[in-house]
């Protein structure tokens, strides 16, 4: 028989206990978001199609045919972007739906108990398809326009899980810290909004790679690694990453990730006091 | 078994009270308050914090297959004792022990999503409740017979009525098989059939051996179902026992500052074996906005008892005391021939026509407008509060009537006297 004790400051001991059993309801939530986003829409799944491809050609034209970005690398400014977006997408609805998971489930909060990671958790799933639908569209693209991708491709779940562990460490911080002041639900669309340009997403990083200041950038926005990253994986002779431009990321990640975990564990008791 | 052994429970919750120029505890706030601090020598204590202990040392113990009510008025600490033992909470003082899977109820259909059909919402609602999948599978059938929405399935529940919202609900809840079910006041929505249901199936639960702790402000429910009872108040639990003891606690509690007094079997209610008071009542009839009764207020006196003599000729008989024990009025009614059952009377008494003042109402029951069958003393003690019109003197009013009697005065001739 299950024995459990309450006690003020106890919860440790039972919390990844739990975070086992009740894996189920981490699918279940899973699965909800993603039936709930496409239920009664018309078009269905098909917009995580839609969405990629509309916001590469805006993209393509205002950067590429209208303001005629400068490119100084080798590679064509379409599949720079088509690459960048796919990826930045994942990482911005992430980023949005895990800082916003614990006060859009306010309800379930206040009423049930589990154990809370999981709503973070949980709410990746949506972004997740939306990426895995997308990259399903970009290949066909990639190797329509003569970058036929190489075995570098088997390196993309790497990247994505670097890519997760940012958006989610970010985002858990800010879900904490939204629940009792609401401010911080303000802050995230100004930071996907401004990240998208301050990432080489839009323009090829080779534009940065030979300014003076750029060992500093690399240290300062660990997503610029991850995103080089990713597009070795998918463009062959992609010369503009190496592996050591990765290490500043990924030790940037592991910290904050740590970090942002300790911090919601130590919030989230609280949690249903402020919600 | 004891499956849960609560020691010295406490929650505490700070309440900011905001004083002098501090605005408050919003980030911007805070924020602004500190900068402001920074530029003005006063440093004031200008946000003071209230320690509010919505549970105080709270101890029990419960045994397995107990079937446990909770009683106690709004605020007394019930759902947050609920709250804490679900885990929803943590408690600031004290530990719990419990032996069992705790499945609690909350509020019914929590996690309902409105896009998701009846279908979608059953899996999602028991996954969250703690099943597992393959159980609500198996529950299946049951889950949706129990609530009787076969046909309504694939509609998404936003279309659902509300009455077939909360049998869904339950109905999942009420299949969950937890060895401690913890069930806080859903009884409140849903017509008396599904209320009738449910408590049907919280008995069977329970004579299977599992354990129930149960609030609910419905004082039949609870005497009906339960075997033990816990009167909380402000946040103590004021007393724990067998279910009727607790519930007569919690009743004199309760109408010691109320306009009525009721009893719910003829066992605990004042009498004999051939009278018992069912219920004694102030109406009074408020004036617009008024909320106590004063010297203008008209009130009727009800007054329901049980007879248990066949065929008897029965009267009341009403006696109007001061506190000190003066007889204000004795008024009677007929004297009918009433059978075995609960017998009614009323009375008016009119608007301004008492004193203010503490009263206290007595009455008999008396057969053959002689006998007395039973003297209820003090059956109900109440207040009429003085209003003044017209009158700048504010000392006590004397007399115990006070009737509105024309008195007039005028001036009848000029400068006859001398």
């Amino acid at each position: 028989m299950q024995e459990t004790v309450i006690q003020a400051g106890r919860s440790e001991k039972y919390y990844w206990q739990d975070l086992w059993r009740f894996k189920e309801l981490l699918l279940i939530l899973a699965l909800r978001d993603i039936t709930v986003k496409y239920k009664q829409t018309f078009v269905g799944i098909a917009w995580a199609v839609f969405r990629p491809v509309l916001t590469v050609s805006v993209f393509v034209f205002a950067f590429d045919k209208v303001a005629k970005i400068e490119n100084k690398s080798a590679i064509p400014l379409q599949i720079i972007i088509f690459t960048g977006v796919i990826f930045w997408n994942f990482f911005a609805m992430s980023f949005q739906q895990v800082s916003n998971s614990i006060t859009g489930n306010a309800n379930l909060v206040s009423k049930v108990y589990f154990p809370r990671l999981l709503m973070p958790l949980s709410s990746v799933a949506v972004p997740l398809l939306d990426f895995l639908v997308g990259f399903a569209v970009m290949i066909p693209f990639l190797i329509y326009k003569g970058y036929p991708p190489t075995f570098h491709i088997l390196f993309v779940p790497f990247f994505l899980i670097l890519s997760f562990l940012a958006s989610f460490s970010l985002g858990v911080i800010f879900a904490s810290l939204n629940v009792q002041y609401r401010d911080f639900q303000q802050i995230v669309p100004l930071i996907v909004q401004y990240g998208f340009f301050v990432c080489p997403i839009a323009y090829p990083i080779a534009s940065i790679q030979e300014l003076s200041w750029y060992p500093i950038y690399q240290w300062i926005n660990p997503l610029a690694g991850i995103i080089e990253g990713f597009r070795w994986c998918l463009i062959p002779n992609y010369h503009y990453f190496q592996w050591d431009t990765i290490i500043p990321s990924v030790v940037f990640v592991t910290i904050t990730t740590i970090l942002s975990v300790v911090f919601f564990r130590k919030k989230e008791n609280s949690f249903v006091d402020f919600i | 078994m004891t499956v849960i052994e609560a020691e010295n429970i406490s929650k505490r919750y700070i309440i900011d009270h905001i004083k002098g120029n501090a605005k408050g505890n919003t980030l911007r706030e805070i924020v602004t308050d500190n900068i402001k601090n920074l530029f003005t020598k006063k440093v004031s204590e200008e946000i003071s914090h209230e320690d509010f202990w919505a549970l105080k040392d709270v101890s029990f113990k419960i045994e397995q297959g107990d079937r446990v009510g909770i009683i106690g008025s709004n605020g007394a600490g019930k759902s947050t004792l609920l709250k804490v033992l679900s885990r929803i909470t943590e408690p600031t003082l004290g530990k719990i022990n419990i032996k069992g899977r705790v499945a609690s109820l909350l509020e019914v259909g929590t996690g309902f999503h409105p896009e998701l059909s009846g279908r979608e919402n059953i899996f999602l609602n028991g996954a969250i409740l703690g099943m597992k999948r393959q159980d609500i599978k198996n529950q299946f059938d049951a889950i949706v017979d129990f609530a009787g929405v076969e046909q309504f399935l694939d509609t998404p529940v936003k279309r659902y009525s509300s009455g077939m919202y909360v049998r869904l609900g339950f109905a999942i809840s009420a299949h969950l098989e937890p060895e401690i079910l913890i069930v806080d006041e859903v009884l409140a929505v849903g017509d008396a059939d599904f209320q009738r249901k449910c408590l049907g199936k919280m008995k069977d639960a329970s004579t299977s051996g599992r354990t129930i702790l149960f609030v609910s402000h419905n004082l039949t429910a609870v005497q009906g179902l339960c075997n033990k009872g816990m009167f909380m108040k402000k946040g103590q639990l004021i007393e724990m026992g067998e279910t009727n003891q607790v519930l007569a606690t919690y009743l004199s509690h309760v109408q010691k500052t109320a306009l009525e007094s009721w009893w719910l079997t003829p066992e605990e209610a004042p009498g004999n074996d051939r009278v018992r008071l069912k219920s004694i009542k102030l109406l009074p009839q408020f004036l617009d906005g008024q909320k106590h009764i004063d010297v203008r207020t008209k009130f009727k006196i009800q007054i329901e008892f049980w007879n248990m003599l066949e065929g008897a000729n029965l009267n009341l008989s009403l006696h109007l005391n001061s506190l000190t024990g003066e007889c204000i009025f004795n008024i009677g009614t007929t004297s009918k021939t009433f059978d075995k059952g609960i017998v009614t009377a009323e009375c008016e008494i009119p608007d301004n026509y008492l004193n203010d003042g503490s009263y206290s109402i007595s009455f008999m029951v008396v057969k053959d407008t002689s006998s007395v069958v039973f003297n209820f003393e003090e059956a109900l003690i109440f207040e009429i509060e003085d209003y003044r019109e017209g009158t700048s003197w504010y000392g006590k009013w004397p007399g115990y009537v006070r009737p509105k009697i024309d008195f007039h005065i005028s001036q009848l001739e000029l400068e006859s006297v001398s």
